[in-house]
C-alpha cells in the first residue's frame, strides 16, 4: 500500500508518565486515510495509553499530534470529537442505565428548537443506524445493561460510526464477541476502510491483525519496537516483536 | 429514556391475549409498575391509619380534608429538597448538609427581613419578601456550590464534605443571632408557609386543576404525535383515555379535597369583620384550596422533572450515575456537573428554608434539624438507588408522602411520641429498600 503525502494522523514523540512510570516513552506513529494500523503489544505495553492521548482521555506530557499535517491540541474528548476522531473503548464506555439512543447521542444529543432533548428523533436515528450494523437489534427501549455483549458492542460501534468519523480508534473491538459477531466487526472495518477512514486497531489476536491491518506498530514497555507492513512479514515476525521486542531485519 | 428498567416506552403491540387483564392494562398504558406499587403502598398506609382510627379509637381522622391538607403542607418542605437529593444520589453522591443549610439560610433570611430590610424599606414594604426569598435561594446555592467545588475539584468525598457542612452550617446558624429566635417574619413572607391566608382558595384551586388537566391531555397528545411521526408503536386509544382519566381524576380529586377543608371559625370571624360581611360567620364556608407551599412544591416538581427528562443536563446526570468514566469520555464535564448539582441542591434547601421559616413564622437555628435524614429517606423510599444511575422526581415526592404519612398517622392514632414515629419511619425505610431489591431481582 502506497503511503505517500500527508498522513491523516501523526503522533510525534509522545510521552506520558504516571507517578514516575513512563507509560508511553517517546513514541511516534502515523496513520493514512483508508488504512488500518494495528497496535500490538503485551498488556501494559502502553497501547491503550497512547491511543487515549489521541482520543482526549489523557493529555500527553510531551509530543505533538498532527491531523492532516496541522498540529492540533487535544485536551479532552470533546476536542477529539471536534477533529472527527471517534473511539470504541475496550470497556465500551456505555452508561448502563441509559438506552441505546441515549448512549449513542451522549454528549451530542439532538435537541428541539427550544433546547429540549428530542428522544423520538434520536431513537429513530438509532433504529436506522443499527438496522444497518446489526439487523437483529430490537431492544431500543431498555437500558443497555439488559443487552448482550454483542448488542452492547453494536451500540458502541454505532456511536463511533454515526457521527462521520474520519479517524476511528478501536480498542480490542472483538474481545467480548462470539465468532459471528467478530465477523460482523471485521466486515465493518473493511467497509469503513474502503470509505477512506483511517483506523487504529488495538488487537491481541494475531490472525485478526494479519487479516485486517495494513501496517502494525508494536510496543513494549512503553516504547515503540517498530512499525512493519503486514504483508511483508510473517506472524512469527510480529510475535517476535511483541515478545522479544526485536525488529525483523527485513521490516519496512 | 427509561430510568427504571420496567415498562418499555414503546411496547410492541404484539399478541397479549394470554396476559391477565391487569398485566394487559399495565402493558398497554406503559405505566411504571414500580410507581404503581408505591402509590398502592401509600393508599394502603392511608387506609390503614384511617381504619385503625375507626376501629380502635372510634373515629377515623386520617382520610379527612383537614388532615390531607395538612399532610400536603407538611410534605412541601421535605419534598422540595427530596427532588434535589434525587440528582445528588443518582450521581453516586450524598448531601448530609441540607438540614443545616435550611437552618443557616433561614436565619440569614430572618435577620434580613426583620432586622435589616425594614430599616431601609420601611416595615411591611412589598419588596421585603421578594428580596428575602431570593437572598435565601442565592445563599443556599452558593453554599451548595462551595460544597460541590470541594467534592468535584478537590476530590474530597461528598459524605465528608457534607458531614462537615452539617456541623459547620448548624453552628453558623446559631452564631448569626447568638441562638435567638427571630419572629415574627414579614407578613407577606409568612404566606409562603401556608395557613388559611397562605392558600389559593377555591377558585384558584379550580383554575390550577383545570389548567393541569389541559396540560396532561396536551402532553399525552403531543407524545402520540411524536410517535406517529417516527412510526413507533402507538398506545391503544383506550389506554390513552384511561391514562388521561386517571391522572386528571386524581388532580380534580385533590382540588375537591382541598376545597372541602374550610377556614376555621376564628379566622372566618376576623375575615368577616375586616370585610364587613354581615352574615353569621358560622354559616360562611371559605375553602382553603391548595396551600401556597404545595403550589411551590408542584412547581419545583414540574421544573425538576423537565430538567431531568427533557434537558441535556438531566441526561448527563443519569449518564454520570450510570458510568462516570463513560460520561467523561463522551465529553461531559463531570466535575462542573457535580458542582452544579450540589449548587442546585443548596438552592432547593434555601427554598425549603423559605417555606419552613414562613410556616413557623419565625427563624430559629434549629430549623431543619435532622431534615437531611428524612430527605434522603424520602428519595430512597421513592426508588432512588444509592448505587447511582436510577431515580425519578415523582418517586421522591411519593416517597416524601409515604414518610410524612407515617409520621402524621402515628400522631393521629395516638402514638404522637417522637420515639414511636422514629421507629416506624426507620422500619419503613429499610423495608422499602428491601422490597425494591426484591422487585428489581424479579424483573431482571
Amino acid at each position: 500500500m502506497a503511503n505517500s503525502g500527508t498522513p491523516l494522523v501523526e503522533l510525534r514523540d509522545i510521552s506520558i508518565a504516571f507517578g514516575g512510570i513512563k507509560a508511553v516513552d517517546h513514541v511516534s506513529i502515523d496513520l493514512y486515510a483508508g488504512e488500518v494500523v494495528g497496535l500490538l503489544g503485551h498488556n501494559g505495553a502502553g497501547k491503550s495509553t497512547l491511543i487515549k492521548c489521541l482520543s482526549g482521555a489523557y493529555k500527553a506530557d510531551s509530543g505533538q499530534i498532527l491531523i492532516n499535517g496541522k498540529e492540533v491540541e487535544i485536551k479532552n474528548p470533546r476536542d477529539a470529537r471536534a477533529q472527527n476522531i471517534e473511539t470504541i473503548y475496550q470497556t465500551l464506555a456505555l452508561a448502563d442505565n441509559l438506552d441505546a439512543a441515549s448512549n449513542l447521542f451522549l454528549g451530542r444529543e439532538l435537541v428541539s428548537p427550544l433546547g429540549f432533548v428530542d428522544d423520538s428523533a434520536m431513537e429513530a436515528e438509532t433504529r436506522k443506524i443499527l438496522k444497518r450494523l446489526n439487523p437483529n437489534f430490537r431492544k431500543f427501549n431498555v437500558p443497555v445493561s439488559a443487552l448482550s455483549g454483542g448488542q452492547r458492542q453494536s451500540v458502541a460501534i454505532a456511536r463511533a460510526v454515526y457521527f462521520n468519523a474520519k479517524i476511528l480508534i478501536m480498542d480490542e473491538p472483538t474481545a467480548a464477541l462470539g465468532p459471528q459477531e467478530t465477523n460482523m466487526v471485521s466486515e465493518l472495518i473493511q467497509e469503513l476502510k474502503a470509505q477512506g477512514l483511517g483506523i487504529f486497531l488495538i488487537e491481541h489476536d494475531i490472525h485478526n491483525v494479519m487479516k485486517l491491518c495494513d501496517r502494525a506498530s508494536v510496543m513494549k514497555n512503553g516504547q515503540l519496537v517498530g512499525t512493519v507492513n503486514v504483508d511483508e512479514v510473517t506472524d512469527e515476525d510480529i510475535l517476535g516483536m511483541i515478545i522479544l521486542g526485536k525488529k525483523p531485519a527485513k521490516a519496512a | 429514556m427509561t430510568t427504571t428498567p420496567t415498562a418499555p416506552q414503546h411496547a410492541p403491540q404484539v399478541n397479549d391475549a394470554h396476559l391477565n387483564p391487569l398485566a394487559r392494562f399495565i402493558r398497554a398504558t406503559e405505566l411504571d409498575t414500580r410507581m404503581l406499587g408505591m402509590v398502592g403502598a401509600l393508599l394502603m398506609i392511608w387506609l390503614g391509619f384511617h381504619l385503625y382510627g375507626v376501629l380502635v379509637n372510634g373515629n377515623g381522622v386520617f382520610l379527612t380534608p383537614r388532615n390531607l391538607w395538612n399532610l400536603s403542607v407538611q410534605t412541601a418542605v421535605t419534598g422540595i429538597m427530596a427532588t434535589g437529593m434525587v440528582l445528588v444520589i443518582i450521581t453516586r453522591n450524598i448531601d448530609l448538609s441540607v438540614g443545616s443549610i435550611v437552618g443557616f439560610t433561614g436565619m440569614v433570611m430572618g435577620i434580613l427581613q426583620v432586622n435589616i430590610l425594614p430599616q431601609y424599606l420601611g416595615l411591611g414594604h412589598p419588596m421585603i419578601w421578594v428580596i428575602t426569598a431570593i437572598t435565601g435561594l442565592i445563599v443556599g446555592a452558593l453554599i451548595g456550590a462551595f460544597h460541590g467545588w470541594l467534592i468535584a475539584y478537590r476530590a474530597i468525598p461528598s459524605f465528608i464534605v457534607t458531614l462537615g457542612g452539617l456541623l459547620v452550617w448548624r453552628g453558623a446558624a446559631f452564631l448569626t443571632a447568638d441562638g435567638k429566635t427571630i419572629s415574627p417574619v414579614d407578613p407577606t413572607f409568612a404566606l409562603l408557609g401556608g395557613g388559611p391566608y397562605g392558600a389559593i382558595g377555591s377558585t384558584g384551586s379550580w383554575i390550577v386543576g383545570i389548567l393541569g388537566c389541559i396540560a396532561i391531555i396536551w402532553i399525552l397528545m403531543r407524545a402520540r404525535v411524536a410517535r406517529r411521526k417516527h412510526q413507533f408503536a402507538l398506545r391503544p386509544m383506550w389506554a390513552e383515555a384511561t391514562l388521561a382519566a386517571l391522572t386528571c381524576g386524581a388532580l380534580i380529586g385533590a382540588v375537591l379535597v382541598v376545597n372541602a377543608y374550610p377556614w376555621p371559625i376564628g379566622i372566618v370571624k376576623t375575615y368577616a369583620a375586616a370585610n364587613g360581611l354581615t352574615a353569621d360567620p358560622a354559616t360562611i364556608f371559605i375553602s382553603h384550596g391548595f396551600a401556597i407551599p404545595v403550589m411551590i412544591l408542584a412547581a419545583v416538581a414540574i421544573a425538576m422533572t423537565i430538567l431531568m427528562t427533557r434537558t441535556r443536563f438531566g441526561r448527563y446526570v443519569f449518564a454520570i450515575g450510570g458510568n462516570p468514566e463513560a460520561a467523561a469520555l463522551a465529553g461531559i464535564n463531570t466535575r462542573w456537573m457535580t458542582l452544579k448539582i450540589f449548587s442546585l441542591m443548596g438552592m432547593l434547601s434555601g427554598l425549603a428554608a423559605v417555606v419552613a421559616s414562613a410556616r413557623l413564622n419565625s427563624a430559629t437555628n434549629a430549623l431543619g434539624d435532622l431534615e437531611e435524614l428524612y430527605v434522603i429517606a424520602s428519595a430512597v423510599v421513592g426508588g432512588t438507588s444509592l448505587a447511582g444511575g436510577v431515580g425519578t422526581i415523582y418517586g421522591a415526592i411519593i416517597g416524601t408522602l409515604v414518610i410524612q404519612s407515617l409520621q402524621t398517622g402515628m400522631v393521629l392514632i395516638g402514638y404522637g411520641d417522637g420515639s414511636y414515629r422514629k421507629i416506624v419511619v426507620g422500619i419503613a425505610l429499610v423495608l422499602a429498600v428491601y422490597l425494591d431489591i426484591l422487585y428489581r431481582k424479579k424483573i431482571k
